[in-house]
């Protein structure tokens, strides 16, 4: 009898928070900039250096460990991580070893099997390194040190997943929370969420844990699913053949769907850990973590029951639009313009997720204002436009965030309400299409579609489909009479 | 001296530190280390019931800056200390297998 595996699956994210600065320095975070011209005498270790702790930091570490239910470290410290390479230009990089900020929480996700929590072991504060350029031409190493000193949390969850399906739920939740607090904008794609995956198999009903390899290079929730197969189907086929895992970092190549050895446990790193003598400990008060504590925004959940309770709207329409922070501000915003709910849940609904799939846009890059959006849907709903110009102008809006209304005076796009203009086309239409004619007039309605349509093109959209509608059928009752 | 240190611990350390030692400097070495770790076997012998561990020697804490960008483009000066230097990056040997 084939033996049955489970794996186990625990989770190290590091993600960037959103601070102007670095943790230690006043050195801009902002991307983009040339190489090295955000970087001063502390993100690049010169000697004699101070760096100071950047309390935005230290706020959005509790803000975060308060969401996930951790108990905050009341005295905490920074310790001093050892190695050598040249994207760490101190040669240790700051972290938190013995005392990290925030302790034992957990967050609860939910999958197609149900609700399960999953525990946070710690969450601590620490710096990002450089970024390393190989010049083939020179054939050396180029350093760039603009993320050198970005602040980073690493949240280090406990074995508690089992699957790829919770793994995803486990993300989705964290990136969730995060950005609802504002703390970082959580992009797998470009890095300021980074995932990696410790992850062992075990006899179904064993007590012990097997052992755990670390898979690192995980940059899209897609590439997260296919590791995870693909490592528990290579430790089991290790297993079946009488042979053992072995304990090490393994990177994943998703363009080929396999992962290779990094460094294994022989050579692992001996970071000589020790408290760092030029920062101060941190307390945290009572009256400050209430102020945070008080500070924290709506979450999903709760925003979800109180959009059940205030807007008449589907519950599938609730899900979709809470499920990215931006969304839920964009609608919250249009509505509180005096827009009825309904009709800015579908623009966000149907074009924006269109366009966002299309244009491979993500929420939290929307551009278009809530006011755009309101003049949009009053321009629709006040007739000066139909649907079809409606979707024309706001696939511009998508893109720049224009104006609505002096977008459509300029390009000319208001629905033609001149009665003597619209009768001519029909009048027209019904001269040049005599076979759709006689075949409405021979009782088959739906020809009247037809007509509609062909009076449509004529008027390039900006005929109100209604009036077209019952003007053809006047004129054409007077022709059966 | 109480304390011994091993060649292979000062082999160890000495890799860790990325220090390549001479013969006489290992000894020397093996003699400072067993004479540090000697003195703070010392503060073992003290009664320390009751006493907090100490996390920093300064009675500070909570020194903090504002989430304010202050520093500007000091590029041109920080590449002076730099080893090499191409496309206003640091240049070093080769990293990457």
């Amino acid at each position: 009898m084939a033996r049955e595996y489970e794996t186990v699956i625990g989770l190290e994210v590091h993600v960037e928070l959103a601070t102007r600065t670095k943790i230690f320095c006043g050195c801009s975070t902002a991307f983009g900039g040339e190489p090295n011209t955000h970087t001063c005498p502390v993100c690049t270790g010169m000697p004699g250096s101070l760096p100071v702790l950047n309390k935005k930091v230290l706020e959005y570490a509790v803000a975060v460990g308060l969401a996930a239910n951790c108990k905050i470290t009341r005295y905490c410290k920074f310790d001093r991580k050892n190695y050598f390479y040249p994207d760490n230009p101190q040669n240790y990089q700051i972290s938190q070893l013995y005392l990290p900020i925030c302790r034992d929480g957990y967050v609860e996700i939910t999958t197609e099997s149900g609700t399960k929590k999953v525990g946070i072991h710690e969450i601590h504060m620490e710096e990002d390194a450089g970024k390393l350029i190989h010049d083939e031409w020179e054939d050396c190493t180029l350093v760039d040190y603009n993320r050198s000193g970005v602040p980073l949390i690493e949240i280090v969850s406990e074995p508690d997943m089992r699957n790829a399906d919770e793994v995803i739920a486990y993300l989705e939740k964290l990136r969730l929370m995060i950005q609802y607090l504002g703390a970082s904008d959580c992009k797998l794609q470009e890095g300021s969420m980074r995932a990696d995956v410790n992850l062992s198999v075990r006899e179904v009903g064993a007590k012990e844990f097997g052992t755990r390899t670390e898979m690192k290079n995980l940059n899209s929730f897609r590439a997260i699913a296919r590791a995870i197969e693909g490592e528990r189907e290579r430790q089991i086929d290790l297993l079946e053949a009488g042979e053992a895992v072995v304990q090490e970092t393994r990177r994943w190549d998703d363009g080929k769907g396999v992962s290779y050895t990094m460094r294994s446990k022989e050579d692992a790193q001996d970071y000589r850990y020790f408290p760092d003598p030029d920062l101060t400990p941190v307390h945290v008060s009572d009256e400050w973590l209430e102020q945070i504590r008080a500070a924290q925004p709506e979450f999903r959940e709760e925003k979800m029951e109180r959009y059940r309770r205030e807007f008449d709207i589907p519950d599938y329409d609730i899900e979709i639009i809470t499920g990215a922070k931006r969304m839920a501000d964009l609608f919250e915003e249009t509505v509180a313009l005096g827009t009825e709910p309904k009709k800015v849940s579908n623009w966000l609904m149907g074009e924006t997720m269109r366009l966002m799939k299309e244009t491979e846009t993500d929420a939290a890059d929307l551009c278009f204002s809530p006011e755009h959006l309101a003049k949009l849907i009053s321009l629709v709903d006040a007739k000066a436009i139909t649907n079809t110009v409606a979707k024309e102008v706001f696939e511009v809006m998508f893109a720049k965030d224009i104006d609505p209304e002096s977008y459509v005076e300029e390009k000319g796009l208001k629905t033609v309400n001149d009665e003597g203009e619209l009768r001519s086309t029909v009048e027209r239409v019904i001269a040049e299409n005599p076979q759709s004619v006689s075949d409405y007039l021979g009782g088959k309605e739906k020809a009247i579609g037809f007509l509609v349509g062909q009076t449509m093109k004529a008027m390039k959209g900006k005929a109100d489909p209604g009036s077209v509608n019952a003007l053809l059928k006047e004129l054409l009752s007077k022709l059966q009479a | 001296m109480a304390n011994i240190i091993s060649d292979e611990t000062i082999e160890y350390v000495g890799i860790l530190a990325k220090l390549e030692l001479s013969d006489e400097e290992k000894e020397q070495a093996k003699k400072d280390m067993g004479r540090m770790l000697d003195y703070i076997d010392k503060l073992g012998e003290l009664d320390t019931t009751g006493v907090e561990p100490m996390s920093h020697v300064f009675p500070v804490e909570n020194v903090f800056r504002e989430d304010v960008v202050t520093n500007g483009d000091t590029r041109e000066e920080l590449l002076t200390n730099a080893p090499g230097e191409k496309d206003g990056m640091f240049m070093v040997p080769r990293t990457f297998e």
